[in-house]
């Protein structure tokens, strides 16, 4: 009788919103429970089901670095009906958070290496949390390169930090737009993404690259990896199928032998060989 | 080790009587107008003579069909959130079938292999199964393909076969050996009885061990979609099955106060894995089906070694368009690759 319920969130409270693109917004979470504030650990890689009480729950990456203490903050689309109801909600409301779940990015295993990140879309938030995560141990690693590409201009996700790696001179960032989403002032290049790291020429050796993005982006961005020279074992990316319980249970994001909330979400793509292709 | 007494049926009311005065509630199979479930039962009586199966599974007295995990209140700038407390009554499920006795264990694998699940495991503490060996079996039978049989121990903490004026009774666990003791002078010293020649004859119908180690070459194979043609995705199947554990949570609220409800679910329906982009994991019903049997029989063998499946035959009974898993199972594992 003295298991604990595992299903109860954490209360967070939204302390600041940000608009990223349309329909799209970061929240900053704080924990109300002083102790959990404390006590509260994660890992980058790791996930979180976030409640709208009234709603239910969705499922979301925590999008901020393990390094930036006291909060933590995901992005979402609004899609659905717990995402509409989240996307009501206002500075200083009440949200439920539980996790955090799943396995990480391995981040020692990287030291002394180049690091690639690919994203698309509404994709680079679980990228966003490793990106700050080694920015912030930064000489753990050789060169950092951020390949970022949405449909249009107006769909890139923090416009803010993208503006920031751009004047940095410790990361390389890359942003590109699909033909025909280019403003006029658009200082970025237009293309798909897959064709784009192809013509950056990237150096495959001592690289590991970390992928993510729609089905169809990483679908088209893994041969060209392969192409460059990447090996399986050096290509991470990190699922997000659908879940209710983040715990290993309710049985939606079996793949395989694979519980996408247990041994994911991060894969290599030598384990997702491994899997069948139900994600 | 099991100790064997012998219990008369005079002697299995007598314990009726002393389950009821240690507060127990005493569940079995009941006949109401031919359609046999569980119900609750004061007297032996009630019993159901001579039924071969429920139609539901008793996986519903550990893992309701809908249960509450927690409440919360609404309020300006504030939620209130409520634990939830299972409501576990002391339980004997009392002439349950070896396969349905069994089940409770792929159950706990799931609800326990990692975090574990208060609210099940609040019903399991309060649970005794009392198991009924077959006597009788029918098509959609094949527990002894799955590595049961009709007269199996495992999962019951006292298992019965009927014999001659009453029933053979084996103690298996130490639940089952506080039950006696509720009544020690019923169970009267066994003497030596062939369970086997007693209990139902059920043919293997497959060989479970080469299917399952067959299954992750054939993942393409296209019996699977064959299989599937007829197959509606109701669900039926899922939720008859005693070891079918998926599970859906939901919210009902009001703008003030809201629950979170575990559902069953099933992955043979269309949006079990449906993400929010419109972009299905399992778009057609043969993928569905396929998870179905992989789950069962490769992914629990390689996950919690054990299988996903007792051979009840629930599912076959159930299904509307006569999907037969043990015809499936002998055409899959009949597959040359």
């Amino acid at each position: 009788m003295s298991d604990k319920n595992i299903y109860l969130p954490y209360l967070m409270r939204i302390a600041e919103i940000t608009e990223e693109s349309p329909a799209v917004k970061t929240f900053r979470l704080e924990f109300i429970d002083e102790v959990a504030a404390q006590s509260f650990d994660f890992k980058t890689g790791q996930f979180g089901l976030y409640s709208a009480f009234g709603e239910g729950e969705s499922t979301f990456c925590i999008a901020s670095s393990p390094t930036r203490k006291g909060y933590i903050e995901c992005t979402f689309r609004e899609v659905g009906r717990v995402t509409a109801a989240l996307a009501d909600k206002e500075v200083g409301d009440i949200v439920g958070f539980r996790g955090p779940y799943g396995n990480v990015f391995p981040l020692e295993d990287w030291k002394g290496k180049n690091l690639v990140f690919i994203a698309g879309g509404i994709a680079l938030p679980p990228l966003r949390s490793v990106i700050w995560n080694c920015l912030d141990l930064r000489d753990w690693f050789k060169d950092i390169t951020v390949v970022y590409g949405a449909r249009s201009v107006k769909d890139l996700v923090y416009k803010r930090e993208l503006k920031e790696w751009s004047e940095r001179s410790d990361i390389k960032l890359v942003t590109t737009v699909d033909p025909g989403g280019e403003t006029p002032d658009w200082q970025g290049k237009v293309g798909f993404i897959p064709p784009v790291v192809e013509q950056l020429g990237l150096a495959a050796e001592n690289t590991v690259a970390i992928v993510c993005g729609p089905p169809i982006m990483i679908k088209l961005t893994l041969p060209v990896l392969e192409r460059l020279g990447f090996p399986p074992e050096a290509i991470f990316t990190t699922l997000e199928n659908r879940m209710k319980c983040g715990l290993g249970k309710c049985g939606r994001c079996n793949t395989g032998s694979s519980y996408v909330c247990k041994d994911g979400p991060v894969y290599t793509l030598a384990e997702l060989n491994e899997l069948p292709a139900e994600y | 080790m099991a100790n064997t007494y012998n219990l008369s049926h005079e002697s299995l009311k007598g314990l009726f009587g002393s389950l009821r005065r240690d507060g127990r509630r005493i569940l079995a199979p009941v006949d109401a107008a031919g359609r046999v479930e569980l119900g609750e039962v004061e007297a032996p009586s009630q019993v159901a003579a001579d039924y071969l199966q429920t139609i539901l599974s008793a996986k519903e007295v550990a893992f309701p069909k809908v249960e509450r995990l927690l409440s919360y209140t609404i309020a300006p700038g504030r939620v209130d959130l409520k634990d939830a407390e299972p409501r576990a009554l002391p339980t004997v499920l009392f002439g349950v079938r070896p396969c349905e006795a069994k089940a409770f264990g792929a159950l706990d694998a799931v609800f326990n292999w990692d975090y574990r699940d208060k609210f099940f495991n609040a019903r399991m503490e309060q649970l005794a199964v009392i198991g009924l060996s077959c006597t009788k079996a029918d098509e959609a039978c094949f527990c002894t393909s799955v590595g049961g049989g009709p007269a199996d121990a495992t999962g019951s903490d006292i298992l019965l076969t009927p014999i001659e004026g009453g029933y053979l009774a084996e103690v298996c666990t130490e639940k089952g050996a506080a039950i006696r003791a509720l009544a020690p002078d019923l169970f009267r010293p066994g003497n030596g009885v062939d369970k086997a020649a007693i209990a139902a004859k059920v043919q293997q119908a497959f060989d479970q061990p080469a299917l399952t180690s067959q299954l992750p070459g054939m993942f393409e194979n296209e019996v699977w979609a064959d299989q599937a043609l007829r197959c509606i995705g109701c669900g039926a199947c899922a939720f008859v099955c005693p070891t079918c554990v998926c599970f859906d949570i939901q919210e009902e609220a009001d703008p003030k106060k809201g629950e979170r409800l575990r559902c069953w679910d099933s992955c043979g329906f269309h949006q079990f894995t449906l993400h929010a982009s419109g972009h299905n994991p399992r778009e057609v019903q043969g993928a569905r089906w396929r998870q179905r049997v992989y789950h069962k029989f490769s992914y629990y063998p390689e996950r919690y070694d054990m299988l996903g499946c007792v051979g009840c035959g629930k599912c076959t009974r159930a299904c509307p368009v006569d999907m037969n898993l043990k015809e499936h199972l002998i055409e899959a594992a009949g597959v040359k690759a």
